[in-house]
């Protein structure tokens, strides 16, 4: 009962923090940048393993942030170099993955990192890998590692909140009144970075580019206000958490793949029936609108 | 003699051929199509497409049983095809931005291929292990068989790409004038489509999924640096993705025993950076030389029209150099002032303490450094009655002073007169302005 209680938990703070941020990279048009990011950390992590010759998730997380970092101002350099931005994306991110790869094969004999992990993750064994300070058990560690970014994220885009939405929207404006717009653009990178890597360990690489972009494309369609998105966002990312484990628990297969397959059932449901922005909806208002056109004229 | 051994042994191998074989005509396919999809703004598609196999390879396994490349390859293609219809459909039916339909496609249908693979991991007949070698590629268990069918898919691709040659470059460059033309433009996009699907999918086994992203669009990069002809782009990028593959392929079978995919992604990164630096016309080196090229032209001209300007204010011959020091961008260009007196055009006298004191013009400086200042005047007096004067050209335009139109040459003159800034020194020797039609 306690296992399931920190998988769910670890599940809806991975997924509030990832559509939290993710908010914000739809709204730039980034999203892409989301998985670029999840995939060129690899190098950082290998090389951070290497380093410290630990697993603890500190070091990682450095280094993980570094590579993040060097990801998007590659990427940023090659577009003011006139490439364009999803070729320099494809390009940036290919390369740092490959290194990363390479690395781990070079290095396979010191470095215990498993490939399969790192791309799918594992997030049935978060319960058992917990936090211990003289004896006392604080719980997973996982739960410890995401909530922290999450609670970092939180904080920093309370603060901030004024100048990440004006960036978001015109950043020619913010750039007009004097908001450092690069600034806010590699913060939002870096704890993009974070936050992929902290939720790794539990969801794997990919997946949480899942958790980046779907809850968050859900509530773009359900809201037109930015605070209210971001709270859609939270509320359906722990949705897809609470569901997904259901669904996993059913069938018997991959958790945080559920989570994926529920989100994207929530999109689909909002794609459809989103008060304003739904195919069916705006196909209903429109039949209703033609139905009583044609029943003014007769 | 090691290199020469190293080749040697490298081509006894008979297995390693068909290898070396299969991944030279995978980066000459992904080479060529990858034009297309750069070109079409979808470099991000490659990526994409390569995810939403996953789920295809884990239902043709499921279905079929067996592991049989023939059965992942139609499975492969089909939830590909499907990738590329839902991203169309969202984009068409919502409000939501490609970028972003495209991480949601990559990532819904790889969490769906993720519960499938745990599925059939957890079903009874559990042997999955060829699966996740479609994932991360292993083109060195790569074996006559597979290279025959990627072959033959290969050369297919390329030959149609040939014979559709002029659609796809009417799409690419302008879809609405092909439309007009009566073009099915959305049918030839989705034909576009399914070449890149079917490119990811042989390109799977040897590459693995995120690296046949790069396959397809780093070489094309790498290719647009270099002309501004699609024609050429195509050779360029087919010649540089075979090249790749052939480097990738020997390094990692003859140096560390890599895995083949990552080597080939980086030798190809390899080939994109050389070609940002050292591209004649594009490229970083070329940009630079041209940019110090200029910078040297205008702050010679600056300096002229400063030593010029100096004599005229003080009606001065000569004028000292430590005013220089105080010029606020000038001062940096010091040396120029000895290159300047090497050539001819000034006179450096040497002051008490044995340093260059003092710029004294040479007639041949004068007559430079008159026509540099006269020319900037009369831009200036041009910006200044922009209105009034007719012209072909735009003031803005001009960079050098064969460009301002022969026509305009008396009308400026006679401007300048009239605001008294016609440069006054030196004209002695040369045509005085005056105010009134000069012959």
């Amino acid at each position: 009962m306690m296992s399931e209680f920190w998988i769910i938990l670890t599940g809806a703070l991975v997924a509030s923090s990832c559509g939290f941020l993710g908010c914000f990279l739809i709204l730039r048009r980034m999203a892409m940048l989301g998985d670029a990011i999840s995939h060129a950390i690899l190098p950082g992590i290998v090389i951070a393993f290497l380093l410290s010759g630990s697993r603890s998730t500190l070091p990682m997380l450095l280094g993980a942030a570094v590579f993040g970092l060097v990801c998007s101002v590659v990427i940023e350099s090659l577009r003011k170099q006139g490439v364009q931005a999803d070729a320099a994306m494809s390009v940036t991110f290919t390369a740092l993955f490959s290194v990363g790869i390479i690395l781990v094969s070079l290095f396979t004999r010191q470095v215990d990192l498993d490939l399969d992990c790192v791309l799918y993750g594992e997030i049935a064994y978060v319960p058992w890998d917990t936090w211990e300070i003289a004896g006392i058990d604080l719980g997973p560690r996982a739960v410890w590692a995401v909530g922290s970014v999450f609670l970092l994220s939180l904080v920093l885009i309370t603060l901030f909140y004024k100048q990440f939405k004006i960036c978001s929207f015109d950043p020619a404006m913010a750039a007009a009144i004097g908001i450092p717009v690069s600034l806010f653009h590699y913060l939002l990178m870096g704890m993009v970075s974070v936050t992929t890597v902290a939720s790794f360990e539990s969801v794997g690489a990919i997946l949480v580019v899942a958790m980046l972009i779907v809850p968050a494309a859900t509530a773009y369609l359900l809201t037109d206000r930015l605070n209210i998105m971001l709270i859609l966002s939270i509320i359906m990312g722990t949705l897809s958490s609470v569901g997904g484990y259901v669904i996993a628990q059913q069938i018997d297969a991959s958790i945080a793949g559920c989570m994926t397959i529920m989100a994207a059932f929530l999109f689909v449901l909002a794609f459809l029936f989103s008060p304003k922005h739904g195919v069916l909806t705006r196909w209903w208002i429109r039949r209703q609108l033609k139905m009583r056109l044609s029943g003014e004229k007769a | 003699m090691a290199i020469f051994q190293l080749v040697r042994s490298f081509f006894d191998d008979p297995n390693a051929l068909w290898v070396i074989s299969g991944t030279t005509l995978l980066g000459l396919c992904s080479g060529v199509l990858g034009c297309f999809a750069f070109l079409r703004k979808r470099g991000l598609m490659g990526d994409v497409l390569a995810h939403s196999t996953l789920p295809g390879i884990c239902l043709a396994f499921m279905i079929t049983g067996s592991k049989h490349p023939f059965f992942f390859l139609i499975g492969a293609t089909l939830t590909g095809i499907a990738a590329s219809l839902c991203i169309g459909w969202i984009t068409r039916y919502s409000r939501i931005k490609e970028d972003t339909a495209l991480g949601l496609v990559l990532s819904v249908f790889f969490g769906v291929g993720i519960v499938l693979l745990t599925q059939i991991q957890h079903s009874d007949n559990g042997n999955q292990s060829g699966l996740d070698k479609f994932l991360f590629g292993q083109s060195a268990s790569m074996v006559a068989s597979d290279v025959q069918v990627m072959g033959t898919v290969a050369v297919i691709l390329l030959i149609l790409c040939f014979l559709f040659f002029k659609e796809l470059k009417l799409l690419c460059f302008d879809a609405n004038f092909g439309r007009s033309l009566g073009f099915p433009m959305r049918g030839l996009d989705f034909m576009l489509m399914l070449f890149l699907v079917v490119a990811v999918v042989i390109g799977l086994q040897a590459a693995g999924v995120v690296l046949m992203a790069a396959l397809l669009i780093t070489p094309a990069a790498a290719a647009r640096y270099w002309t501004e002809r699609l024609e050429h782009m195509v050779l360029i990028s087919a010649a540089m993705g075979a090249f790749s593959g052939i480097l990738g392929t020997w390094i990692s079978s003859v140096a560390y025993h890599l895995s083949t995919g990552p080597i080939i992604v980086i030798s190809a990164t390899s080939v994109f950076m050389l070609s940002m630096i050292f591209a004649p016309q594009r490229g970083l080196l070329a940009k630079w030389i041209r940019l110090m090229k200029i910078r040297k032209q205008v702050a010679r001209e600056n300096l002229f029209a400063w030593i010029y300007e100096s004599c005229e204010g003080e009606g001065n011959e000569s004028v000292s150099i430590h005013r220089l020091n105080h010029h606020p961008s000038l001062k940096k260009h010091k040396q120029m002032l000895h290159q300047l007196e090497k050539e001819g055009y000034l006179q450096l006298e040497t002051g008490e303490d044995g340093k260059p004191s003092v710029i004294r013009l040479t007639e041949k400086g004068w007559e430079t450094a008159y026509e540099t200042v006269l020319y900037k005047r009369m831009l200036e007096v041009w910006l200044m009655h922009e209105g009034d004067l007719e012209s072909d050209v735009h003031s803005e335009a001009i960079t050098s002073k064969e460009q301002i139109p022969d026509r305009l040459i008396p009308e400026l003159r006679q401007l300048l007169v009239r605001h008294g800034h016609e440069p006054k020194r030196y004209q002695v020797r040369s045509t005085p302005l005056k105010e009134g039609v000069p012959s």
